[in-house]
């Protein structure tokens, strides 16, 4: 397969970028979108140019790491894929294919594809956590029975792997469906329960404070979110939080 | 309490009760509009209520445009953080292969929408104003029904009359529905059923004031 990639190059945070045009031949279907940046960056190194910098880890879609709009979408035309999921078998020969970074104001870019994803970070420290004690005593979990349907749910807004893919599809890049599923897979559980009402009002106000933008309902966060987290989960936050604000 | 009011889930809730306050408002003018194709002696009625009793007069409309400017003023603050928070856009964004259009055009059909109100405003508010505060003319009920058909008589009046009813539903088509999700209303159990009412109503009452608008075009009264 040969195909044409448009790649955003930007040498540093505060350095203009550019999108730079690189020919590629010899691509297989059943290479994976990273294998595929591998190849390209091992033709960069030959020539004595610079690779094309970009985040991976696990390459199994559960770290969230492999971030690149591709095409306009994030993680690329698959759904309910990352990137390091996507199989070149989605494109064909000759085609053009655009990589870019995620964009928003509080994802700014490190270099190249990269971007500072420390906000989401900074949001779940506000809150996304029940304080157990863990000297040696910690209660079992399965000690208090939970619903099937809510520890289901709960579970389902876990598989979040904040990969910011809801920030970058978001017309606004609000961070709701990110920060609303960290609120969610707590706020379902009876242990949640004990730290509920800071739990939202601060993850909130963090969300606030990162500069994301304001939820307009679109529905595209969970469209492209590789794990498929639901839409449901912001209306359970808007509750939790009028409830946090209101009654306490 | 104060977090509340400065944070942006305040302002979702703030766009989604004016919003609905907007909706109530329309379903009501529908109500009485659309008499005046089944039965205009009710249409000059009730006009003649809403334009006489104090209520309506000194109460419901400044409450009433006191929600209209507070759902635009807020979708405008809207507007201007979230691009704010996308400094540098994409090269390439694909936006309708996970929304509909409407949906992120919101602005587009709300300000179009809003021009159109202003000339509604001049058309009907403006006339009512010149009838009673500065010609001072007699009160009379059997008008309303006469006027109102004769302002529909000019092609390019009840052009833009369609034209801004099928923005308006594009409008409420997104955001109807789009309220009960930020006001944390919808579930996976009642979702569905508040996204079918929600779009069902978003088509049918523009669809209907469309109908009143064309039906007293092609209905003018004979001398």
């Amino acid at each position: 397969m040969k195909l044409t990639l448009k790649i955003w190059r930007q040498a540093g945070p505060d350095q203009k970028g550019k999108l730079v045009t690189y020919p590629l031949d010899g691509v297989d279907g059943d290479m994976s979108f990273l294998e595929m940046m591998d190849i390209l960056n091992e033709e960069l190194v030959n020539k004595g140019e610079e690779p094309v910098e970009f985040d991976h880890d696990c390459r199994e879609g559960i770290c969230g790491s492999c971030n690149m709009m591709i095409n306009g979408q994030p993680h690329g035309p698959q759904k309910l894929t990352t990137t390091c999921q996507l199989h070149m078998r989605k494109f064909n020969d000759g085609d053009t294919i655009t990589i870019e970074p995620w964009r928003a104001a509080a994802f700014p870019v490190i270099k190249d594809l990269i971007v500072d994803r420390t906000s989401f970070d900074r949001i779940q420290q506000a809150g996304a956590y029940v304080s157990v004690n863990t000297s040696g005593n910690t209660q079992d979990a399965n000690a208090i029975p939970i619903e099937k349907a809510k520890a289901d749910e709960a579970f389902h807004s876990a598989t979040c792997i904040g990969c910011g893919a809801c920030v970058a599809a978001c017309k606004n890049a609000s961070a709701m469906l990110f920060t609303s599923a960290k609120v969610s897979q707590y706020a379902l559980l009876p242990q949640g329960e004990v730290e509920a009402t800071q739990r939202v009002q601060n993850m909130v106000r963090q969300m606030d404070i990162e500069g994301f933008g304001n939820c307009t309902n679109t529905g595209a966060c969970m469209v492209e979110c590789p794990k498929g987290i639901k839409l449901e989960n912001i209306a359970r936050m808007n509750r939790e939080y009028l409830k946090a604000e209101t009654i306490g | 309490m104060s977090a509340l009011v400065k944070s942006s889930l305040a302002r979702k809730w703030v766009m989604a009760l004016s919003g609905l306050f907007l909706v109530v408002f329309l379903t009501q003018h529908f109500v009485i509009n659309i008499t005046s194709v089944i039965a205009p002696d009710t249409f000059n009625e009730w006009s003649h209520f809403m334009g006489y009793n104090p209520l309506v007069q000194y109460v419901a409309q400044p409450i009433l445009l006191g929600g209209l400017i507070v759902h635009f003023v807020m979708g405008i603050i809207l507007e201007l953080q979230n691009n704010k928070a996308r400094p540098v856009k994409y090269a390439q964004f694909s936006g309708n292969s996970n929304s509909q259009w409407v949906s992120r055009n919101m602005i587009i059909t709300g300000l179009v929408v809003l021009a159109f109100l202003g000339l509604h405003m001049y058309d009907f508010w403006a006339h009512e104003m010149q009838y009673k505060y500065i010609s001072f003319l007699e009160e009379d009920s059997t008008r309303y029904y006469a006027e109102t058909v004769a302002k529909f008589q000019p092609v390019w009046r009840t052009v833009i009359y369609v034209i801004s009813f099928i923005l308006l539903a594009m409008h409420l088509w997104h955001g109807f529905n789009s309220s009960f999700q930020s006001m944390g209303l919808k579930s996976v159990r009642k979702g569905e059923g508040i996204k079918k009412f929600c779009y069902a109503w978003s088509i049918l009452i523009p669809a209907g004031f469309i109908l009143i608008a064309l039906y007293h075009h092609f209905n003018p009264l004979t001398a």
